[in-house]
């Protein structure tokens, strides 16, 4: 007999197998109904919002004021005090100092010579971790010198210097304010959910009306890209200090400002530093699109370089990125370990008890004065640079000449087997079933709150207009998680069996989350044509890492006694991964699926540059139109698809830990 | 970026001596900078050229159509680029608020139009005249599109009118767009390495047809009414049966220049150049490797009479 659970199960199952069918006829089915308001959303029910968004927009930038204080000048005035700190980091590492303008210009100063910076990092690695760290981080500068592209990775650096602290600051700040009011928690949320799934082309518009043109609205972007994980890593850090260091902090009389600074935040620190990490990579990962509003640095590189089709040129600048990410990541984690270190007191003079600083300052100071006799003090010699741009042209051109025949017939197998058909139930499917199919689902996984939530949201993207665009997103998206899940599980238990597989696997993964996808999206293009399988190779490569990582974290957490109950009772290594590993890492699994979609979603954009007719697409013409409205519809579209797959899988993966006994 | 502020520097240095009169403002004329060889060098030039007048610049990134916002609140000063063909909208709407003023023609022609490599006239011998293509269009299609020819036209933001056009003129083609200039022109690069068919949206000037040997295909010459009027043309029946436009490439600026800066406003409007000039730069630049200001350089070295002229007009 079966229970009232699996029963429902069964149902639910039925009911989308049969939704699947329908989508397959969707389009005959209508016809022959006659009622193509079935799979099109009816125009005369949308709602424009995009118009309504729109002037609202104008208001805010051309009206709004308090008093004599208008809106634009708060903006304004927030861009100048960005600007600051900006100029002088500018000033430092790139551009050097210069008084009075054109041709009254004085240069007053020179940029830190490369020598400099270069020892400054080999002397922090050192101090952080070890001489193997200085020596890692060391060489990551020199490639960018002895490649030709310290000047952008500078310009590229001072931004990373001040968006770090400003997202990681504030991040910090929000995030205790979330931990301290249950009620702010409760705001943020939300709010923090769109910050993460809107793509960041549909407020650039606004950005760039309200802090003017230049890079700080690219600063002030990429600030508001990469601060969520860092308000959410804060809350939940500070939510998981012991409680008996909380009452001790109580007992010796604190009040509460001292209780957060002195006793929360540092005894949370290192889990805070990941949050700063994390910080720092998204900074990284906007590289590109800021360089499309005024950033310039490496980004602009790549995007120039592959304007004219230099892909060497691209790549090696796309490579400097991965290298600069890499150096600032390691010693940023290496750094959080040493926050916890306590010192021995070492005595003697100032000067012998930081030999580091020491160093540092004097060789800033030679450079500075013999730089005025030999440039090559301050500059890494034009001539001696090396690079590989030539070698990256011909094995794209040998590519293309030799494998172009062979590539073709590979892309047209997953066009008519993979692409086309999920591309037809997707469109063909009735959006009414759709919604109410969603809102069961919501209801099965999570109850009646979770159902009104899927059923609102996808009602939202309905009466918007955008729906059949929604659903080639959904297409596209789900083709992509769906091989990238092939791809990714698989890769991550054998990274986590095989210790040598495994570092390489990561360093793989590493690689090509860091590399800006704009890189490989062109010999893409000349390999594949522009069209779906072009995007969905980028999003398949894009959003691969996450369902490599958490497969992996998943089976290696797996318990120790349960594979030893495994072993005792005969299971070979194949039963061992079928019944007990993999069951047990499913919810690890549902998790890394979960975050493959919201990856998969936000490469949207992006593909939309190599010709996709999705709401990436949307986004991308609203951006190129300056239309504010637009843009904001489509990238909260995409932001509620986002929402509904992250919260159904979310409430999967509870369900799933509940039956397998891990939660209550 | 710093060889290029000091080689701007010494050169500045240079000059000054001789073009030290007042300017009425020294606070800097702001241009923009786009992410195509042709902009940089054209907007680096007039910024050399204001230099040169005693003027201070300041150059700024700005997305091609997102600068307009930016123009219209005087947060940036010059656009040199602005394309009749694919600026033409913004720049009306841009003109309209009174805002932005359109300064004049720089002297380019925008020519956008259906392109083929020359190998592909062995396998179509009628082209460039259009009519081959409605016997050949087979020779350009793919796998994708067959028994249609394939025709790779540009972004959906670049209008063009391209599916309007294959109708009216009855030609078996699939238009296909690229998201990018860069995803377009990689297409061609692909196709070009192989011999393989391929037809496409080219403009000019661009380095491409300086790369890649062939020509644009010869439609019907393009008129207004032509794609206003169905009944004009060779089709009676639709519009849009006539090739593109062509057109000038404008400078626009920020109405509040010319109060600001009334000697830089009257420099800015006399600056023209020639399209076989900046295609021979563009060339330099995007396929030589010369680095775009050593270009610029070499051109306000050789063309000192001209601008000087501009300058004390």
């Amino acid at each position: 007999m079966k229970t009232r659970g699996e029963r429902q199960t069964l149902f639910v199952w039925m009911l989308i197998i049969a939704t699947i069918i329908i989508g397959y006829y969707g389009r005959d089915l209508a016809k022959l109904l006659d009622a193509r308001w079935l799979i099109k959303f009816p125009s005369a029910w949308v709602i424009r919002f995009n118009v309504e968004i729109s002037a609202a927009m104008k208001w805010l930038v051309e009206d709004a004021a308090i008093g004599p204080i208008s809106f634009t000048d708060v903006t304004r005035g927030i861009a100048w005090l960005i600007e600051q700190p900006y100029q002088l980091s500018l000033a430092l590492l790139a551009d050097g100092f210069i008084v009075g303008q054109g041709a009254e210009a004085v240069p007053v100063l020179p940029a830190i010579s490369w020598i400099v910076v270069t020892t400054a990092v080999i002397a922090l690695g050192q101090y952080c971790r070890d001489w193997g760290l200085a020596a890692l981080v060391g060489a990551c500068f020199l490639y960018l010198a002895v490649f030709g592209q310290w000047d952008s990775a500078m310009v590229t650096l001072a931004s990373v210097i001040i968006a770090v602290p400003i997202g990681a600051g504030g991040g910090l700040l929000l995030g205790i304010w979330a931990y301290r009011h249950p009620v702010g928690e409760r705001i943020l949320s939300p709010i923090l959910d769109l910050m993460q799934t809107i793509p960041i082309f549909a407020y650039l518009v606004p950005i760039l009306f309200m802090f003017g043109f230049g890079p700080v609205s690219a600063l002030v972007a990429t600030i508001i890209y990469a601060t969520p994980p860092m308000v959410r890593i804060t809350t939940l850090a500070l939510k998981s200090v012991d409680p008996e260091i909380l009452d001790f902090g109580r007992m010796v009389g604190t009040t509460r400002r001292q209780l957060t600074w002195r006793v929360l935040v540092p005894s949370s620190s290192q889990t805070l530093m990941v949050g700063v990490n994390q910080v720092i990579m998204l900074t990284l990962n906007m590289v590109i699109i800021a360089s499309m509003i005024g950033a310039g640095g490496l980004g602009f590189d790549v995007l120039a370089a592959l304007r004219r089709l230099d892909i060497g040129a691209g790549f090696e600048a796309g490579i400097a990125i991965v290298v600069l990410a890499i150096a600032v990541d390691r010693l940023s984690q290496a750094f959080a370990e040493r926050i916890g270190h306590i010192d021995r007191p070492v005595t003697g003079s100032w000067v012998s008890r930081h030999k580091r600083t020491t160093l540092v300052g004097v060789l800033l100071l030679l450079t500075w004065v013999l730089g005025q006799f030999s440039p090559l003090l301050l500059k890494y010699p034009e001539s001696q640079t090396i690079t590989t741009g030539v070698f990256w042209n011909d094995t794209v051109k040998y590519l293309n000449v030799n494998y172009f025949d062979a590539l073709e017939a590979l892309k047209i197998f997953f066009l008519t087997w993979f692409l086309l058909p999920i591309k037809k139930v997707m469109l063909g499917i009735p959006w009414p079933l759709a919604i109410v199919l969603l809102s069961l689902l919501g209801w099965r996984a999570g109850g009646w709150k979770l159902a009104l939530l899927c059923l609102g949201l996808s009602g939202l993207i309905a009466v918007s207009g955008l729906w059949a665009k929604a659903m080639v997103t959904v297409y596209l998206c789900g083709a992509s998680v769906i091989l990238a899940t092939v791809i990714g599980i698989p890769l991550g238990v054998l990274a986590a069996l095989n210790r040598h597989a495994g570092t390489a696997i990561n360093l793989f993964i590493d690689t090509l989350q860091t590399l800006p996808s704009f890189v490989y999206l062109i010999p893409v293009v000349m390999l594949f044509r522009v069209g779906d399988f072009t995007a969905m190779i980028a999003i398949v490569l894009y959003a691969l890492a996450p369902a490599v990582r958490y497969a992996a974290h998943g089976v290696r957490s797996v318990s120790k006694d349960l594979i030893e109950a495994g072993q005792v009772s005969g299971c070979t290594r194949w039963q061992l991964l079928r019944h007990i590993r993999l069951p047990m890492a499913l919810p690890q699994i549902l998790l890394g699926l979960n975050q493959t979609i919201m990856l998969a979603l936000s490469m949207l954009v992006i593909t939309a540059l190599v010709g996709t007719r999705d709401l990436g697409q949307e986004v991308y013409i609203a951006l190129t139109k300056a239309d504010t409205g637009r843009g904001l519809v489509a990238g909260l579209a995409i932001a509620f698809i986002a929402i509904i797959a992250d919260r159904l899988l979310k409430a999967g993966a509870r369900n799933a830990r509940i039956r397998f006994g891990l939660e209550s | 970026m710093r060889t290029a502020r000091l080689g701007a520097l010494t050169l500045s240095l240079m000059t000054s001596v001789s073009m030290a009169w007042a300017v009425e403002s020294t606070d800097p004329i702001k241009l923009t900078l786009h992410d195509w060889s042709g902009q940089l060098i054209n907007t680096k030039i007039m910024g050399n050229i204001l230099k040169e007048a005693g003027y201070n610049v300041e150059y700024v990134q700005a997305d091609y159509i997102a600068q307009f916002a930016g123009l219209k609140n005087g947060d940036l000063h010059l656009a040199m680029e602005i394309w009749e063909t694919t600026g033409r909208e913004a720049l009306d709407e841009a003109t309209g608020t009174g805002k932005v003023v359109n300064v004049g023609e720089t002297g380019l022609m925008a020519i956008e139009e259906w392109w083929y490599p020359s190998y592909m006239k062995d396998r179509c011998p009628g082209l460039p005249n259009w009519e081959a293509l409605k016997d050949c269009a087979e020779e350009f299609s793919t796998a994708e599109t067959a028994p249609y020819g394939r025709y790779v036209g540009g972004p959906v933001t670049w209008g063009g009118f391209d599916e309007e056009r294959v109708e009216a003129l009855e030609l078996d083609f699939e238009v296909v767009h690229a998201g990018t200039d860069a995803a377009l022109f990689a297409e061609l690069e692909s196709a070009y390495q192989r011999e393989d068919p391929i037809m496409l949206w080219v403009y000019v000037p661009h380095w491409a047809p300086a790369k890649y040997d062939g020509e644009f295909v010869e439609f019907p010459p393009y008129s207004a009414e032509c794609y206003a009027d169905p009944s004009v043309g060779v089709n009676p029946d639709l519009a849009y049966d006539c090739g593109k436009p062509r057109g000038p490439i404008w400078k626009a600026a920020w109405s509040g220049l010319k109060e600001k800066w009334p000697g830089a406003y009257d420099v800015i409007e006399a600056y023209n150049i020639s399209n076989e000039e900046m295609s021979a730069m563009v060339g330099k630049v995007d396929l030589e490797g010369v680095d775009i200001d050593t270009v610029v350089a070499d051109w306000m070295k050789t063309n000192k009479d001209r601008w000087s002229g501009w300058i004390t007009q």
